[in-house]
């Protein structure tokens, strides 16, 4: 059966771009009516998606097959399964959050909204497409909303941060373009299609090199050491909302992308790939959180945990279990809100204070208790806390990482040094909040208004998503795993008929 | 087939001429202030001529005039785009400031003799027909590149420009010379079956093939022939500007496609051409070097631009680099992919000259801090310039982008011996997207906004959103264009 509810949580976006392209620029609070419709209405439909979608197989599920170019073999083809499904879920929720987190922009408020749904439509776009080639255009469709987004609404040093972002990961997108089209031609006869590039059996040595093409393509984007550079400049000058869609779902990405072809279309190269990969997911891991301790400006302090826990992920991923597999997944998700918590949270101190440098602060738990204990809460979250969903999936990681069976005891030793990652992650939480939070109220800062209604409702739906995560992690869980058996079984076998 | 019966098939050529008779009569007896009138004229004559061409089509291959003239689809493709460009470059021009009051019968004679040779141009198969339409076109354009005679700079673009032009013409000319000794014939087709029999003497071959290719690579502004470009393209009027970069660097490419293709090159196998009597000159390695070169050099340099006209010069130069990749497979793939992406670039880049005219007659400046706030000013013109600028750095979902990533499959579908290439095109693509953002910088972040917008002038608006349009639905759905390409590759081989 053919619905057509992917095209739909695709392109709703779009008309919703377009409504506002229509509506007078001075009608400020319609477009963002329209907007805050718009993506409700995606919510919506990626609910209904949520309760539809079948848990016993890894099969595509919702697929849309048509032909787009038939001369050069280029479909319109989307499906979803276990490992984009959550993604879905995570785009929709975040895009919606985020426009009443952007309640109050003021400048050029028609361009604002309407990029931010394109940005919303692109990124839907890239999890729901089957066809490399349309999950390609969808790739580089969210770069151009995401540099105006950054370029023109951004902070002081916007200019610099946009063009290293468009020029980063633009330069990783040409070498996804390349390796995109060794593929096409490999195949006979040629194709976009991802299920029939994974049935292929590639020679060894084309497989290291479109591995390695895919995977910068993909690392920069996650952003993975030493490709990380972009990440702290992004998020700095990014306004608020736009750093919580860059940390919720941008750098999500990268990950599901080398989860989506590199794994099971190279499972050779996969393997030749898993020791390095999980040393990178280490060095991710300390590296961010060491220089996360060492950073004044909570914001980058943000953006560099971001860059630790998306280590975590890669250490699963490499480890190739069952439980490593599905804890990368399900970090991205969690790490989705969590993140998305952490920035909207700098955000309203942001607006409020104007400055986010931890030492600027103190004792704002008497001034503002209520925003304080959502901190406390989201960076209990963000070290890794029991209780909380980061811990669930962190904690699957890195038994992954512990019982892989490949190279075993390099794997132990990786594992052993990312747990100490985490007390480092909490080290840098504790000590920001207690600048900011305790101690003697900074009476510069006596005159700051407590976490308003708009705010609230904005980070209290990722909280509750949180502590529910934290106690019963099913709910996601349950949709992932069979794809994720499917991806290692991938892995495996078509490693070992290719090594025949 | 003889000259009579040829003549039924020149009809859009004669149309053409005629309309070129008749502009220089009408223009006679028109006061100096009502030049502009003319416009009328031409861009009747081209539409005239455009419907001429259309009803002219055929699919089969026929020659004209007893072995001067191909009529093939591939040259009605070319003509196709060249009275498109005539078409737009007159109207445009009739409301350029800069133009105001200046000989507007003159220029628009001009610029429809310059389309008469660029359709012979793209149709001779004959060394001789081949120079007599090179000259038509070089020369007329030396005229118009020093068209604002008051002005410097305009003068100094035609000198350099005839300087050029007249050294390369001479060195093409002496490369024919030498062919002309070896083989004792000016038919393309003749004197690649003659050397192909007869491969002593590849020395000659080399040398004359070399000159030969500087005549070419000056109308393509391709290194090392490039230097007359940037100067040039600042100096002569805008919208001349514009015509230059796409007209006669299509008919170059379609001169030089035509002369390997006819003479040199067969086509027997699809995924691999074999170059005859070239086979022995490692033409392909010269090509592959003059594409790296051309398009890195134009990149980089065009990195230092403050002036958006020598900027757009110079990546035009790199676009050049582009299509030369096409040039080094020449596989049915590659010349498909140059096609498609000379037509994409004639889209892209007329339009982006067309906001660079727009933008100078509103505002004054030619500099990119002139366009400081332009999405403030004049929003329609900041988001056309920006989806031009995107697609000449080849970014989804654009027809530019659709251009490269042909340009790319062939080079990857012909061999590991090309991945170089594409490696270092897809990392000038990087590069590029640098200038181009400063461009879109300047529009979008820079700048304060204002509350009231400028007053539109609605013939350039227009035309340039005609451009711009085509530019995003051909990045969404280009199988129209893609057909028309492929129908397109019919070359005329033999007589």
């Amino acid at each position: 059966m053919q619905n057509h509810l992917l095209s739909a949580l695709t392109f709703v976006p779009v008309l919703g771009m377009f409504a506002i392209l229509f509506i007078p620029r001075d009608k400020s609070y319609v477009i963002k009516v329209v907007a805050a419709v718009t993506t409700g209405i995606q919510l919506w439909l990626a609910v209904q998606m949520y309760i539809a979608f079948d848990t016993t197989t890894s099969a595509m599920q919702f697929v849309e097959h048509y032909a787009w170019i038939p001369a050069f073999n280029i479909e319109y083809f989307m499906g979803i399964d276990g490992l984009s499904a959550p993604m879905v879920l995570l785009t929709a929720l975040l895009s919606f959050i985020c426009i009443f987190a952007s309640w109050n922009i003021e400048k050029a408020v028609k361009g604002y909204f309407a990029l931010f749904l394109l940005l919303d439509a692109g990124m839907m776009g890239v999890f729901v497409s089957i066809d490399f080639f349309l999950f390609y255009i969808f790739w580089e469709v969210v770069l151009l909303p995401m540099y105006f987004l950054i370029g023109i609404w951004g902070g002081p040093r916007r200019e610099y941060a946009s063009i290293k972002f468009f020029l980063y990961t633009l330069f990783g997108s040409v070498l996804i373009l390349l390796a995109m089209l060794a593929l096409y031609f490999y195949n006979d006869p040629h194709t976009f299609n991802m299920l029939t590039l994974m049935e292929t059996t590639y020679d060894y040595n084309f497989q290291k090199w479109v591995f390695l093409a895919l995977f910068i393509g993909f690392a920069i984007k996650v952003p993975i050491f030493p490709f990380h550079t972009w990440l702290p400049d992004a998020h700095v000058e990014a306004p608020t909302a736009v750093s919580v869609i860059l940390a919720g779902v941008l750098l999500k990405m990268g990950i599901y992308g080398i989860l989506r072809i590199n794994f099971p279309v190279l499972p050779d190269a996969t393997l030749w790939f898993a020791v390095p990969l999980g040393v990178l997911g280490v060095i991710n891991i300390i590296y961010g959180a060491l220089c996360a301790l060492a950073q004044t400006d909570l914001k980058k302090l943000v953006a560099y945990s971001s860059i630790s826990h998306m280590g975590f992920c890669l250490l699963g991923m490499a480890a190739l279990t069952s439980a490593g597999m599905n804890g990368a997944v399900l970090q991205m998700f969690n790490h989705g809100t969590i993140s998305a918590m952490l920035f909207l949270l700098v955000g309203v101190i942001y607006d409020r204070a104007h400055i986010r440098d931890v030492n600027g602060f103190g004792g704002l738990a008497v001034r503002m208790p209520i925003y304080g204990g959502m901190v406390a809460l989201a960076f209990f979250a963000g070290l890794g806390l029991p209780g909380f969903s980061g811990f669930i999936s962190e904690a699957l990681t890195l038994i992954g990482g512990f019982g892989a069976e490949h190279s075993s005891s390099t794997f132990r030793w990786l594992t052993g040094l990312a747990v100490m990652g985490i007390v480092l992650n909490a080290a840098y939480f504790l000590w920001a909040y207690q600048k900011i939070f305790l101690g003697k109220l900074n009476e510069k800062w006596a005159g700051l208004s407590e976490i308003n209604g708009r705010e609230l409702f904005t980070i209290v739906p990722l909280a509750i998503i949180t502590i529910i995560l934290g106690f019963y992690p099913m709910p996601i869980l349950g949709m992932m795993s069979e794809t994720m058996n499917g991806i290692i079984e991938m892995v495996k076998s078509g490693a070992i008929t290719a090594l025949q | 087939m003889d000259n009579i019966s040829s003549l039924n098939y020149f009809i859009p050529e004669l149309t053409l001429t005629l309309t070129i008779l008749v502009l220089i009569i009408y223009d006679l007896f028109l006061k100096k202030e009502e030049s502009n009138y003319t416009v009328y004229v031409a861009a009747a004559g081209l539409v005239f001529t455009l419907v001429m061409l259309l009803s002219s089509y055929s699919n089969v291959e026929t020659s004209l005039f007893l072995g001067m003239v191909a009529h093939d689809p591939f040259s009605f493709f070319f003509k196709f785009l060249f009275v498109l460009t005539a078409f737009f470059t007159v109207i445009i021009s009739s409301t350029s400031l800069e133009m105001k009051g200046k000989f507007h019968g003159e220029f628009n004679t001009f610029v429809l003799l310059i389309t008469l040779g660029m359709f012979l141009l793209v149709s001779a198969t004959n060394l001789l027909l081949v120079y007599i339409a090179f000259e038509l076109v070089s020369v007329t354009s030396y005229i118009v590149a020093g068209y604002l005679k008051d002005s410097k700079r305009g003068s100094e673009a035609a000198l350099k420009y005839v300087i050029y032009g007249g050294v390369s013409s001479g060195i093409m000319l002496y490369g024919f010379s030498l062919l002309y000794g070896l083989t004792g014939t000016l038919e393309i087709a003749e004197i690649g079956r003659i050397l192909s029999q007869n491969n002593s003497g590849n020395l000659t071959v080399l040398v004359s093939f070399l000159m030969i290719l500087a005549g070419f690579g000056y109308k393509i502004a391709s290194v090392p022939f490039h230097f007359w470009a940037p100067d040039v393209y600042e100096g002569a009027p805008t919208a001349f500007t514009a015509f230059l970069s796409v007209g006669p660097k299509a008919a170059g490419f379609a001169l030089l496609i035509r002369f390997l293709n006819t003479a040199f090159v067969s086509q027997d196998n699809v995924n691999m051409a074999s170059w005859g009597a070239l086979e022995q000159l490692a033409w392909p390695e010269i090509m592959m070097w003059i594409s790296a070169i051309t398009m890195t050099l134009g990149n980089l340099v065009a990195l230092k631009q403050d002036n958006i006209k020598r900027l757009l010069a110079y990546s035009s130069i790199a676009h050049a680099g582009y299509v030369l990749m096409g040039i080094v497979v020449l596989t049915q793939d590659g010349l498909f992919a140059m096609m498609f992406y000379l037509s994409a670039y004639y889209l892209m880049n007329l339009g982006a000259f067309f906001v660079v005219l727009n933008v100078a007659d509103r505002f004054g400046s030619e500099e990119i801090d002139g366009y400081n706030g332009l999405v403030y000013k004049a929003p329609f013109l900041a988001v056309c310039m920006g989806i031009f600028m995107f697609s000449l750095a080849g970014i989804p979902p654009t027809v530019g982008f659709i251009g490269k990533f042909y340009l790319f499959a062939a080079l990857i579908k012909g061999g590991s011996a090309y991945y170089p290439l594409a490696i270092i095109g897809a990392l000038n693509s990087v590069v590029s997207l640098y200038y181009y953002a400063r461009v879109l910088r300047a529009m979008f972040v820079r700048g304060e906004a204002v509350d009231s917008e400028m007053p539109i002038i609605k013939t350039p608006v227009a035309v340039i959103g005609m451009l711009a349009f085509p530019v995003l639905i051909l990045g969404l759905y280009w199988a129209p264009l893609s057909d028309f390409a492929h129908a397109s590759l019919k070359i005329l081989i033999t007589h």
